[in-house]
């Protein structure tokens, strides 16, 4: 392979948060980036200079500091868009991948779907692209089908066909990556599938656009949701990227100020892409930030991100497979799975689990990770799960391992 | 913060290795299931009173940590033959020592004083807190059948 490697020492280097203690003082074995990643200098130290040096309203400024704030907020825009390949007027900014997924619920579900329609989610869907379709569907007649998962974490894609030849499915909204099963889901074909039912589909990039190569035209998808806390960048910034001829025959979502051309007593009219969906003052240091941490993330490569991915993955995966009695979900082959490895232990519930390898400085999640649907399919009521990313070494995976064993001994066992 | 050996006390341990009065009962007269919603974990609360409305038997089941399961035993041993104002007396000091507050000197909860260090680990308040509160609903549910009318 001629691709740089992924210098995961360097990047770490790039990350204060990593050279803090742990609160039992050991250093800080980080796992837990599935649920939120941790942020490289480059990023705060943009936003940090967009507030000291160029903070102002965006869009409605004449002054020539205005005009740098705008600037620096739609870089990031066009930064985003870069990284996704979505057109700058089709890539929204939203709170959050969950309002990202309720704008277009919202927006186009609101308005499109009628009694007796199907909205299709999968069982291993995190909540955020469950609930917004099960209040829609609420209030417009239309129901909500899971397709299964079987195996070793993987979609019964059986199951979908028969649902788009047999009901009139109107939406297909699947998880490219999941966060509980690490599972890569083939989005392509299931996307393809839905296009040639007639229906739209949309898909959660939330666990895979920050740690592989994706774009809105490999996906196929007409909307496609991340979140920018998960790919180094901050929180209170979420993305919508979708093509720009469907988003621009949708009604908004929500109201206000920036996504209007005019109002008046008897009624309004909107903005033009992408400001019609981002009522309101957006998220401008956000925006900054999270450009910055795309810049960062082309600069490591995202292939070389998933070739890092991947190898820490099978290693963890080595380590997991040497406990005893561990239970490991979601496919075994590192090459079809993303970063999240959940894994229970007989003798251990997850939250004594995380509760014990934190006091070696280990971070991990234990709960049902948003995801009570598929906890349920599984026959647990919840999983520990480790991920990892770009600033972890084979030393974090195991660290975990040890911290395990010394659980286990803990608790009794062993 | 305080160290692991707060939260995992012997007593603990003990309780949720040897969990007491484990399971269901065949003619509870009331049974109820909460759930913690930050983890997903379940816990049933079955509960046998006599007319007089005191507990005479109870059973608890379900899935959950340490920290649940031994609460749960420990809660059982304590309210067993309890009258239905002692055992809400008894829930609302256990809810007072989640929060920090040491029982006050006329009370005894028992083993489950050694739940006291859960106070200073705030996301397992709510395991500690699981069955005490499923037993809290469990009597208000009953609670109006054996008030008199003008009880309330
Ligand atoms: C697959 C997936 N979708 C959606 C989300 C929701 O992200 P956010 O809470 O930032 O909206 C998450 C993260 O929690 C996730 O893992």
């Amino acid at each position: 392979m001629t691709e740089a490697r992924l210098d995961s020492l360097a990047v770490r280097a790039d990350v204060p948060i990593l050279a803090r203690p742990s609160a039992s003082g050991r250093p800080l074995v980080y796992l837990d980036s599935a649920a939120t990643s941790q942020k490289p200098m480059p990023v705060l130290d943009a936003m940090d200079d967009y507030y000291r040096a160029a903070n102002a309203n965006v869009h409605r400024g004449v002054y020539a500091l205005a005009a740098e704030a705008t600037e620096r907020f739609e870089q990031g825009r066009a930064d985003v868009a870069r990284f996704v390949g979505s057109r700058p007027e089709g890539t929204v900014f939203a709170k959050n991948a969950t309002e990202a997924v309720n704008l277009v619920a919202y927006a186009w579900g609101l308005r499109h779907l009628t009694a007796g329609d199907v909205v299709v989610v999968t069982e291993m869907e995190h909540h955020s692209n469950i609930v917004p379709w099960q209040i829609v569907a609420g209030l417009t007649g239309a129901r909500v089908e899971f397709v299964p998962v079987v195996d070793d974490g993987v979609l019964d894609l059986a199951v979908l066909r028969d649902l788009l030849a047999t009901e009139p499915v109107k939406m297909v909204a699947v998880v490219h990556v999941s966060n509980v099963l690490g599972t890569i889901n083939p989005v392509a074909d299931i996307t393809r599938m839905a296009r040639d039912a007639g229906a739209r589909s949309l898909v959660d990039a939330s666990q895979s656009v920050p740690h592989m190569p994706v774009s809105l035209a490999a996906t196929g998808a007409d909307a496609m949701v991340f979140t920018g806390h998960k790919m180094l960048g901050p929180t209170g910034i979420g993305v919508l990227a979708a093509d720009p001829a469907w988003l621009d025959g949708l009604e908004p979502f929500l109201g206000g100020g920036e996504m209007i051309s005019d109002v008046r007593r008897e009624g309004s009219t909107w903005a033009d892409l992408p400001h019609k969906f981002e009522a309101g003052t957006p998220p401008i240091a956000e925006a900054v930030g999270l450009g910055a941490a795309v810049r960062y993330l082309e600069g490591l490569g995202m292939d070389a991100v998933r070739a890092h991915e991947v190898e820490l993955t099978t290693r963890l995966l080595a380590v997991l497979g040497g406990v005893e009695d561990a239970t490991v979900y979601g496919p075994r082959d590192p090459a079809r799975r993303g970063s999240p490895v959940s894994f229970s232990l007989p003798d251990l519930h997850p939250h004594d689990i995380a509760q014990l390898v934190d006091r070696e400085g280990v971070c991990v999640r234990a709960g049902h990770h948003c995801a009570k649907p598929l906890m349920r399919a599984l026959g647990v009521p919840a999983t520990t799960r480790a991920s990892t990313y770009v600033y972890n070494t084979a030393d974090d995976v195991d660290a975990l391992g040890a911290a395990l064993a010394s659980a286990r001994a803990f608790m009794g066992r062993v | 913060m305080g160290g692991i050996e707060d939260l995992y006390q012997e007593m603990i341990l003990s309780h949720y290795r040897a969990p007491r009065n484990r399971g269901t009962l065949t003619n509870p007269t009331v049974s109820v299931t909460q759930n913690n919603p930050m983890c997903g974990d379940e816990i049933q609360v079955d509960v046998l009173l006599d007319d007089d409305g005191r507990i005479v038997e109870l059973a608890h089941s379900g899935q959950g940590c340490s920290i649940s399961q031994s609460a749960a035993s420990m809660m059982s041993e304590k309210v067993m033959g309890t009258t239905r104002d002692e055992a809400q007396h008894l829930i609302e000091v256990f809810r007072r020592m989640m929060h920090g507050d040491d029982p006050p000197a006329d009370v005894d909860l028992g083993d489950s004083e050694a739940l006291a260090g859960v106070a200073r680990f705030p996301a397992r308040v709510k395991c500690a807190l699981l069955p005490w509160m499923a037993l809290k609903d469990a009597l208000q549910s009953v609670g109006t059948t054996k008030e008199t009318p003008h009880g309330q």
